[in-house]
């Protein structure tokens, strides 16, 4: 048999696999769905970032608890949040894992960790010091990650929290997913220092970047970031450096970026691409185990689509209950 | 001859004008430029929805987009009007004011009063109100209410593309910080508008229909619906006078209490949640200042209790409906009040 040079398994790698290519296949597919006209509202779609996303969840169980974004379908397939759920939930569905009632930027599932995507910029920081805080009470081992972006970055928020776990010595870590834009705006006009490890510096919080879009660097600086926490030693911050295959949102028409960009991003900084290509390489996993997995996943995304144009809207009694526990 | 543009082109052309008048009037905001620092286009975006889109061309780099950090740009804008400029700062949508409310409404509110009336601070901050465009809980918010509940704040809420214009060249020339709201779900609505610059005065309501039977009172998004309501209201014989208030701070209380005691009849129409709103606001007032001429209770046409849902057959129902409004009427003209 041959050597497996990889930190993980040859399980775990199909898993991560299967993981990065549920992400892409459902974001994919909820652009041509869009498209269409059939899902309302604003969606932001992850494609180009799931090595991110999938090279820090593996190292998570449902005990951790994440903060994600308005671009959180990939953080929360990663997370073990249901797929059949989650479409439910962008088309509106009662079936959707928030009823209906929240939507794309407001996905989550607290039984898996997942504590939401965002509508409001910054505002996973804050939040997940709490997960922080609640889990050095508990005593569990649990630890909080926030994500944000490039952009969101710079808000007062997730400075002050980085501040606060560092000052309390938190198990929460700071997930930077610099995609080099903020809607339209450069990180380079946006942001002063270079790096954002730079700025975790300064707070006292020790960082890494890496190469996001390289799923081995992700998951290794994660491991190690993660353990460090798990264990009592405190906040940390990870800069993931990725690249966005689509517009900020469904219908932006991209004019802000370089010609071809996102034609070399997909040819030359594909996550599932470069994965697929080292691992086959090294002989663990043939090709015909990672077509199986896109198979199958196809398959699923289909029956999650299917499921969900198919599914009831919510009954207007719907409006106005879960506003209070009780009232 | 009538030249038809839309709220958003109107809001546009108003911001034109003034930077061309007044070189103190600067803008900024998330990506109202767009592009900056990018490798492709400048002024991409024009805003998130296009309302600053060409403006740069014209006026360069008195527009600047600044980073995703609303308490320290919002602030900045403030801190600038209290130097001399006339800053118009835009907050995107309106909902993000959690992030930046302290600079808002402890500091730009209260320089006035608090400094003995030393300060002025001609401050605009633009973002968008409401609900209608599936974009949920955190987008699509009407709250007005908490602006106007604010000594020192100036709330501004256009129903149209002419008062659009009208209404943000009055609040970039005011000396007061003005929250000028606009209607996310209006900006593709058009109007007869001028091609010249002329402002409209705040605290002046807006009898847009007139009626004898029952005051409708709105702003933004409301009125339309209170036309539509009208409309309806008209095939069954009952004549429904509409009053837009287009500004909640000031308010034109003598337009309101002159119609109803004409009408003896008022409902108001709010999108914002009902509690301590301008619906209520508006219900108290009159009932306070024109009691004896109401033939029936006040009533409230008003987005429920709840945040803004996101599925459309839900959100759908949140805002206030033409069929709520009429129906709001049918309970004042039903159990009509004793002339005795
Ligand atoms: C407080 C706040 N301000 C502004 C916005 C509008 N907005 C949504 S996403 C976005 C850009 C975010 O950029 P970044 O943080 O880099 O994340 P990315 O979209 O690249 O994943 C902006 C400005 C918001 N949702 N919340
Ligand atoms: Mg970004």
């Amino acid at each position: 048999m041959t050597n497996n040079p990889f930190p993980l398994s040859r399980d775990d790698l199909l898993t991560a696999y299967r993981t990065m290519r549920t992400i892409r296949d459902f974001e994919e597919r909820l652009h041509v769905e869009f498209a269409k006209g059939d899902i309302p509202g604003f969606v932001h779609l992850y494609a180009g970032e799931e090595a991110c996303a999938t090279g820090i969840m593996m190292h998570l169980t449902d005990i951790d608890r994440i903060a994600s974004t308005h671009r959180g379908h990939g953080h929360c397939i990663a997370k073990g949040v249901d797929v059949h759920e989650m479409m439910g939930e962008i088309y509106g569905k009662a079936t959707g894992c928030c009823r209906g009632k929240g939507g794309s930027m407001h996905i989550a599932d607290l039984s898996k960790g997942m504590m939401g995507a965002n509508g409001i910029l910054g505002a996973g920081a804050p939040l997940i010091c709490g997960a922080g805080l609640a889990a050095k009470f508990r005593g569990d081992g649990g630890v909080g990650l926030t994500f944000f972006g490039d952009g969101a970055a710079n808000q007062g928020t997730v400075l002050e929290s980085m501040n606060l776990a560092a000052i309390w010595n938190l198990p929460v870590i700071f997930v930077v997913e610099n995609n080099g834009y903020a809607e339209s705006t450069s990180v380079e006009y946006a942001t002063a220092v270079d790096s954002y490890v730079d700025r975790a510096a300064g707070f006292g919080l020790p960082g890494v970047t890496v190469d996001g879009t390289d799923f081995f660097a992700v998951y290794e600086a994660a491991g190690e970031i993660i353990k460090r926490a798990r264990e009592g030693g405190g906040p940390a911050l990870l800069e993931c450096k990725t690249v966005r295959f689509f517009g900020h949102f469904e219908g932006d028409a991209q004019t802000y970026k370089a010609k071809g960009e996102n034609e070399h991003n997909r040819a030359h900084r594909d996550c599932l691409k470069l994965f697929g290509a080292r691992v086959t390489a090294a002989g663990i996993v043939a090709d015909a185990d990672l077509a199986l997995i896109d198979r199958e996943v196809a398959a699923l995304i289909d029956d999650a689509v299917e499921t969900a144009k198919g599914a009831p809207l919510p009954g207007p009694r719907e409006l106005t209950t879960d506003v209070y526990v009780s009232y | 001859m009538a030249r038809m543009i839309s709220y958003k082109q109107a809001i546009n052309e108003a911001l034109d004008l003034e930077m061309r008048r007044d070189p103190t009037v600067i803008l900024l905001g998330e990506d109202i430029v767009g592009g900056a620092g990018a490798p492709g286009e400048m002024d991409a975006w024009g805003g998130v929805l296009g309302v600053t889109k060409g403006l740069h061309a014209k006026h360069g780099n008195r527009l600047m987009d600044t980073p995703l950090s609303e308490s320290a740009y919002i602030g900045a804008a403030i801190g600038a009007a209290a130097c001399g400029m006339r800053p118009v700062a835009e907050l995107m949508f309106l909902d993000f004011m959690g992030v930046c409310f302290d600079q808002i409404f402890n500091q730009a509110a209260k320089f006035k009063y608090m400094f003995g009336g030393k300060a002025k601070t001609p401050v605009v901050i633009r973002a968008m109100v409401g609900a209608g465009f599936r974009a949920a809980a955190q987008h699509s918010q009407m709250l007005t209410p908490l602006f106007t509940h604010i000594p020192g704040l100036k709330v501004v809420c256009p129903s149209n593309a002419y008062d659009a214009k009208g209404l943000l060249i009055q609040a970039i020339r005011d000396d007061d910080p003005v929250i000028f709201c606009e209607h996310k779900a209006l900006y593709g609505s058009e109007a007869d508008v001028p091609e010249e610059s002329y402002a409209i005065p705040f605290g002046e309501a807006n009898i847009v229909r007139d009626g004898k039977d029952v005051t409708l009172v709105g702003y933004g998004l409301t009125v339309p619906r209170a036309l539509a309501a009208a409309d309806t209201l008209a095939r069954s014989g009952i004549s429904a006078e509409v009053i837009d208030l287009r500004t909640l701070s000031p308010i034109d209380w003598d337009t309101v209490i002159e119609s109803v005691e004409n009408t003896g009849r008022l409902v108001v129409i709010d999108e914002a949640n009902p509690r301590c709103s301008l619906a209520t606001d508006v219900a108290a007032y009159v009932a306070q200042h024109a009691f004896g001429a109401l033939k029936a209770a006040p009533q409230m046409v008003t987005a429920p209790h709840t945040p803004v849902p996101f599925s459309p057959a839900l959100e759908d129902l949140y805002i206030p409906s033409a069929e709520a409004i009429v129906a709001a009427v049918h309970k004042t003209t039903g159990p009509v009040k004793s002339a005795a």
